[in-house]
Parts: C-alpha cells; sequence; structure tokens
C-alpha cells in the first residue's frame, strides 16, 4: 500500500467512522426532545423513561463523535498539510462555526444530563431544543467546508493559475452548499431513526407486551416517516445539481461514459472502463435526463468530456451510488407500508416488525455510501479542479502504519460503543 | 496592534485555556492511575465525580486552536503538521484512548473487571497525551526545526527528541496533576480532600524540578529560547511571578486555605505558559515561522473574528448558565 493509498484510507476510515456518530449527534436528540415533550403533554411515566435512556445513548455516541471529531481537526493536518495550507484561510469561517456549535451542543447535553432535577420541566425542554438546534447547525457547517471542495467558489486566479485574490462569504456559500447540506440533515433523521425504530423492533418481538418499546418504535416511525420522502425529493435536488456543477461525479455514478440525448437510468450494472461501457444494467429510458435536467431529452454530459487522467474510480462510484438509491427507495418503501399498516391497526404485525429489523442498517449503509458517492466522485482532487489528491498529501512515509493503528482503535471502539448501548439504552425495562 | 497579532495572543489566551481546563482534566487522570492504599477506590470515585458533567468538552479549545492556526496562519499549521507528525499523532491516539474510557467507565460497564481495566486506559493515555502535547509545544520553541523554501528541511524528529523536549513533557504531566490535585482539595470531601493536599505539595515539588531541567537543559538544546528567557527585560518579573505563585501554592495548601491554592496555581501555570509565549516573540516556529511570514492575506481575518464574536456571544452566556446550575447546591 503506497503512502497516498494510505493517508487516503485513513482519511476516509476515520470519516466513516465519525459520520455514524456525527448523524447521531444531530437526530438522536430530536428523538430525545419528542418523548419528552409527550410526557410533558401526557404526564405518562413511560415518556419520561424513553426521554432517559435515549439522552444517555445521545451522550455515549455523542463523546465518541466528539472524540473522532477531534481526531479529524488534526487528521487533516497531520495527512494533508498542504491541502489545508492552500484552502485552510477559505475553510476556516465553517469550521469555526462548526466549532462554537458543537461546544454549544456539548453544554445543553451537560444540562439536559445533569439537569433532570435542578431546572424546571420547559426550561430543560428547551435545553433539549438548543443541543437538537446546535446538533444540526454543526453538521451544516461541516457540510458547507466539503460543499467547497466540491464546487470552490469565491477565489480569483490569476494567469498561472495562483490565487491572487479571495472572499471567505462567497467560498462558504459555494454552489452545492445548499442541496448538500439539505441531503445531509435529512440523511441524519432517516437513518438513525430507522436504526432506532429496528432496535425496538427487536426488542419488540422479544416482548411484544411492552409500552416502552411501542412508544419508541412509534416515535422514530414518525421522524422516519417524514424525513424519507423528503430525502428522496432532495436526492432528486442532488443529481440536478450534480448534472450542472460537477458532470463528472454524475457521469461516474450512473456510468455514462459518452455524453447523449434521452440519456437512460441504469439501474445495477458493471462498469468496464476499458470498454467504455456499462454491462448488465437495466435501463429505464430518458429516466437520467428527468433526473438531472428535468426533460426527458436533455443531454447528460459523459465521461468522454472529462480528461481520462481526471477520472474518478467508476466502479466504485457507480456501486455506491447505486445501493445508496437502492437502500432510500427501499426505506421509502418501509415507511409506505408502515402507513398502511398503522392506518389498519396493524403497526405491530410481527412480520412488519421482523421487515423493520431487517431493514435498520439502510439508512447508514446509504449514508456511508452517499459520502463514497461524493467523496470518490470527486477524485482525483481534493480542491475539484485546483488541487490534486497526489499533491496534498504529507511528505511522512509509512502512513500505512498509522492507519492500521486507527483502524484497530475505532474497531475496538465500535465495539465497546454496541455493548454499551445495548446494556444502558435498548434493555427491556422490567 | 495589527489583526495578525491580535491573533497570535487569540491562539495564545485559547492554549491558555486548555491548559487550565483540559490539563486539570488529565491531571485527574494521572491521579487516577497512582491512586493507591485504603482510599484509593474513594479517590478515584471522588475524580470522577467531578469530571463527569464536563466530560471531554474542554478539547474545544485544542480544535479552536487547530481552526485558528489552519485557517488564520496556514503555513504555520502545514510546518507543524508535518514536522510533529509523529508526537501529535501519539498524542491524539492518546485523546481517543482517553476520551472513550472516560465516557464508557462513566456510563459504568459491568462487569468489575472490565471497568478497571478502562479506567486503566483512561489514566495511561492521560498521561501519554500531555507527555506528547507538551514535547510537540517544547519542539517549537527549539530551532531545530528548519523551513527552507516553503518546505521543512529538517526531517520527523527534529526537536521533540531533544531532553529539553522530554523535560517540558514531563513538566506538562506535572503542572497538570498539581492543578487537578488543588481543584480536588477545593471539590472533594474529607478525607480524600486531605490526600489530595499531600498529592498537590508533591506535585508541586515535582514541577519544580522539572520546570529547573527544562531551563537548564534548553541552553543546549533550544538556544534561542534560552537566550530570550535569561536575557530579556520582561522575563525576570514573568519567572519570579511564576516562582512566587508557586510558594504561595504550597504556603496556601500547607495552612489549609484551598479557595486560595486554587487561585495562586492557576496563576502558577497562567505565568509558566505566558512566559512561554513572551519567550516565543511572535513566532509559531523558531526561527522560521512567525505571525509575519505565515499569516493569511487581511479578508481572512476580518471574516474570522466576526465568526468568533458571534460564537462568544452564545457560548459566554451558555457557559455561565452551565456554571450557575451546577455550582448552586
Amino acid at each position: 500500500m503506497n503512502d497516498l493509498l494510505a493517508a487516503r484510507s485513513q482519511m476516509a476510515m476515520s470519516l466513516g467512522f465519525h459520520i455514524l456518530f456525527a448523524v447521531a449527534g444531530m437526530a438522536m436528540p430530536l428523538l430525545m426532545l419528542i418523548a419528552q415533550w409527550r410526557h410533558l403533554r401526557t404526564g405518562e411515566a413511560v415518556f419520561h423513561e424513553l426521554a432517559l435512556r435515549w439522552a444517555k445513548g445521545t451522550a455515549i455516541l455523542f463523546a465518541v463523535g466528539a472524540v473522532s471529531g477531534t481526531v479529524l481537526s488534526f487528521e487533516l493536518g497531520l495527512l494533508w498539510p498542504r491541502f489545508m495550507q492552500y484552502a485552510g484561510p477559505l475553510i476556516g469561517m465553517p469550521f469555526s462555526l462548526e466549532g462554537f456549535a458543537f461546544f454549544l451542543e456539548a453544554i445543553f447535553l451537560g444540562l439536559y444530563l445533569y439537569g433532570w432535577k435542578k431546572l424546571t420541566p420547559k426550561v430543560h425542554l428547551l435545553c433539549g431544543a438548543v443541543v437538537a438546534l446546535s446538533g444540526l447547525a454543526s453538521g451544516v457547517f461541516v457540510v458547507a467546508v466539503n460543499a467547497f471542495m466540491n464546487t470552490p467558489s469565491g477565489l480569483v486566479l490569476d494567469a498561472a493559475g495562483q490565487v491572487k485574490d479571495f472572499d471567505p462569504y462567497v467560498a462558504f456559500f459555494s454552489a452545492s452548499f445548499p442541496t448538500q447540506a439539505a441531503h445531509t440533515a435529512l440523511a441524519s433523521y432517516a437513518s438513525v431513526s430507522f436504526a432506532v425504530m429496528a432496535i425496538h423492533a427487536w426488542r419488540l418481538r422479544a416482548d411484544p407486551t411492552s409500552v416502552f418499546h411501542k412508544k419508541a418504535f412509534e416515535i422514530s416511525l414518525l421522524v422516519a416517516v417524514i424525513s424519507t420522502p423528503l430525502q428522496i425529493f432532495s436526492g432528486d435536488r442532488s443529481a440536478k445539481h450534480l448534472a450542472e456543477h460537477q458532470p463528472a461525479k454524475l457521469a461516474a455514478a450512473e456510468a455514462v461514459f459518452h455524453t447523449t440525448r434521452a440519456a437512460p437510468l441504469s439501474i445495477g450494472g458493471w462498469p468496464d472502463v476499458d470498454a467504455r461501457e456499462l454491462k448488465y444494467a437495466i435501463e429505464i429510458p430518458g429516466a437520467l435526463s428527468i433526473l438531472g435536467k428535468g426533460d426527458p431529452d436533455a443531454e447528460i454530459v459523459g465521461l468522454d468530456q472529462v480528461p481520462r487522467a481526471d477520472w474518478p474510480n467508476v466502479p466504485v462510484v457507480h456501486l455506491a451510488f447505486q445501493v445508496m438509491v437502492g437502500c432510500g427507495t427501499a426505506m421509502l418503501g418501509v415507511c409506505a407500508l408502515a402507513a398502511l399498516l398503522w392506518w389498519r391497526k396493524k403497526l405491530f404485525a410481527p412480520r412488519f416488525l421482523l421487515l423493520v429489523m431487517a431493514s435498520g442498517p439502510l439508512g447508514l449503509i446509504a449514508l456511508e455510501a452517499g459520502w463514497v458517492v461524493t467523496e470518490v466522485g470527486r477524485q482525483p482532487w481534493i480542491l475539484r479542479g485546483l488541487m490534486r489528491t497526489a499533491d496534498a498529501v504529507t511528505p511522512m512515509p509509512g502512513l500505512v502504519v498509522p492507519f492500521l493503528t486507527f483502524s484497530l482503535l475505532y474497531f475496538v471502539l465500535g465495539a465497546v460503543v454496541v455493548v454499551l448501548l445495548r446494556e444502558h439504552v435498548f434493555a427491556v425495562k422490567r | 496592534m495589527s489583526a495578525p497579532e491580535a491573533a497570535w495572543l487569540l491562539i495564545g489566551a485559547a492554549l491558555l485555556a486548555y491548559v487550565l481546563t483540559a490539563g486539570a482534566d488529565f491531571g485527574a487522570g494521572f491521579w487516577h492511575l497512582v491512586a493507591r492504599g485504603p482510599r484509593g477506590d474513594a479517590q478515584r470515585e471522588a475524580l470522577e465525580h467531578e469530571l463527569a458533567p464536563i466530560w471531554e468538552a474542554n478539547h474545544v479549545w485544542l480544535i479552536f486552536i487547530v481552526v485558528a492556526l489552519f485557517t488564520l496562519f496556514p503555513s504555520a499549521f502545514s510546518v507543524m503538521s508535518i514536522s510533529l507528525h509523529l508526537p501529535l499523532t501519539a498524542a491524539l491516539i492518546g485523546i481517543v484512548l482517553r476520551g472513550t474510557a472516560f465516557t464508557f467507565r462513566a456510563y459504568g460497564l459491568q462487569p468489575e473487571p472490565r471497568r478497571s481495566a478502562l479506567g486503566r486506559v483512561f489514566a495511561v493515555a492521560s498521561v501519554v497525551t500531555p507527555l506528547f502535547l507538551g514535547m510537540s509545544l517544547a519542539a517549537l520553541s527549539t530551532g531545530a526545526i528548519r523551513v527552507a523554501g516553503g518546505e521543512v528541511a529538517t526531517g520527523f524528529f527534529a526537536g521533540w527528541t531533544t531532553l529539553f523536549a522530554v523535560s517540558v513533557g514531563l513538566l506538562a504531566i506535572a503542572l497538570f496533576a498539581l492543578l487537578a490535585a488543588v481543584y480536588m482539595t477545593v471539590a472533594a470531601p474529607e478525607p480524600v480532600r486531605s490526600d489530595f493536599r499531600r498529592l498537590a505539595i508533591g506535585a508541586e515539588l515535582a514541577a519544580a524540578g522539572f520546570a529547573l531541567a527544562a531551563f537548564l537543559r534548553a541552553g543546549a538544546d533550544a538556544p534561542a529560547l534560552y537566550a530570550r528567557l535569561s536575557g530579556s527585560a520582561w522575563t525576570w518579573p514573568v519567572q519570579l511571578g511564576a516562582f512566587g505563585f508557586a510558594v504561595a501554592t504550597l504556603g496556601a495548601l500547607w495552612f489549609r486555605r484551598f479557595g486560595l491554592a486554587r487561585f495562586t496555581v492557576a496563576a502558577q501555570v497562567a505565568m509558566v505558559v505566558i512566559g512561554w509565549g513572551a519567550a516565543m516573540g511572535g513566532h509559531f516556529v523558531l526561527p522560521d515561522v512567525s505571525l509575519h511570514n505565515a499569516a493569511s492575506p487581511p479578508q481572512v481575518f476580518a471574516a474570522f473574528f466576526p465568526a468568533v464574536a458571534a460564537g462568544a456571544v452564545l457560548l459566554g452566556p451558555s457557559l455561565f448558565f452551565l456554571f450557575r446550575v451546577f455550582r448552586a447546591r
């Protein structure tokens, strides 16, 4: 494994690990807030117990997110010092705002966790709301940085390609910021609610009369059925953004090798990069043109308009895109079925619970796959069109050692988190 | 004062805040590791009780320093990241182990043997992290890290492998242990309080020893820093101040004036940080990287300061609220 690949792997592993805890830090406070609000409205003790448990879960996940986030802020420099030297001034503002939002979330989570007896119920609920809002804000600020890497803006270059002037405010609001921020925020609510729902479905199968798990299931289902359809809509907006601003990424995602009018949407298949064709795919005529441009006859830019040296890894991006879209569609199906069953008062049918359990990981898988699409799809650039990833890496040799060390560390951490959550959050209350 | 100068001071202030808050957290981990005797378990419990509401939030100062560096002084950040890759990575591993082990322990992993194993991880990481952070900071003052043509010219071992850097790393451990022990004399109940009084006095004496060792080794390993520390006009008030507050801390501990000791120990540690900062004299890496040659263009400062001000307006009252709720017992 060469140093560039080791550095990329370490970054991918660190981000892939952190993002799971980051989305939990965004979405778990919302669940906990709804439970507590229900408690204040109904006075039922079960909602209080639920808010307590979810708050504890939030605290555990948040702590791991805080630590893995600290690691990432250092890794930016340790692995990509030249990128940071170039782009640090431009992405500093969203990063510093993210730091404040994170600190705010930490302060109010502390107040929430330890303030049950010291604060009035309304103030306590308000503290929970600040946790949820600042969690959302910190996610949005971090995405602003990634959006800038995808569509750099606010830079003025001279004839030699050197930065002559730049505007940090324009850099903050780059072209992909709005779509990407919405897509990530909704992803966090959809994926976390599906995961939480699945765990409570699992407990319900063991203990079908548990009111605790029924209420938990209902609240997470509510968040899922609202966020999932919105996410599908937001995905459509993202595709239109890609078609206009990042055509190489969309071309790789759909393995479009040749620029075409009335481009078909390809489902599945395997891209043969040397032959420049997608094999064994199911094609829906004109659907990609509708997805990308809103017009069945519109032209979709193919990889033939991108220099061969600037292609991302097409099979990886295509596969990740298929996984993301597939998971999202399946989740939409589960939500539709849930609405039907709820209407027919059969929400807790054992077979449906089994289906929900099986679909628990779908959101998190889609989340990871979506990050692969946006990150691998941007390659070979770290800053699209301006700086290559290979030019950004540290001169430090032997990077495979920290990669393996941090992988092992995160693997152990992940295992312990699972044990903790099982013992303290999802155990059946007797 | 120019914007880069103000930013340099702001980064120094954040470092001071990190040392005084997270430093005490690391120190608590140190006492966790060495707690012995009939009241060892009682001491550990008192430490955990005091740590719980704030847990790892104190790292926000470190994150602020990192963000301010790469935003406002990107080449300084790049030089540090390359030349100190190894000790910073070691410190990072310590931060990961520490933060998570503590949280898991605080949320009570059963059965008991696993719990104490995690406590050991937490404690060892609490000692390793400040050691490497201290060595990294010391390396910046040695003059051993050189930059030529915008690139680090001295490899990956320069500076932090000197005896001076090791002494500073040990000094950091001792000062953090001192901070934690003194804070515990204020917060903990008897008889644990008296234990920490004794331990604080020991830590103060150890810190004095390591400070002297670092000062003496600086002559050989960090000549530029040594020249400034021993030759400038401002240095003696600061050094005498640090010494005076150290003596005052010992006195306050001896006479059981714990509230006073908490103030004097914070002042003592602040004097050490301020003295080091003043000796760095506007440099990030002696002698090649300074606030003058590493600063971003003015519009970056113009955007950064309002963002920080807006954040501070939100955070100030929030922190005040946090402390008011939990201190009003």
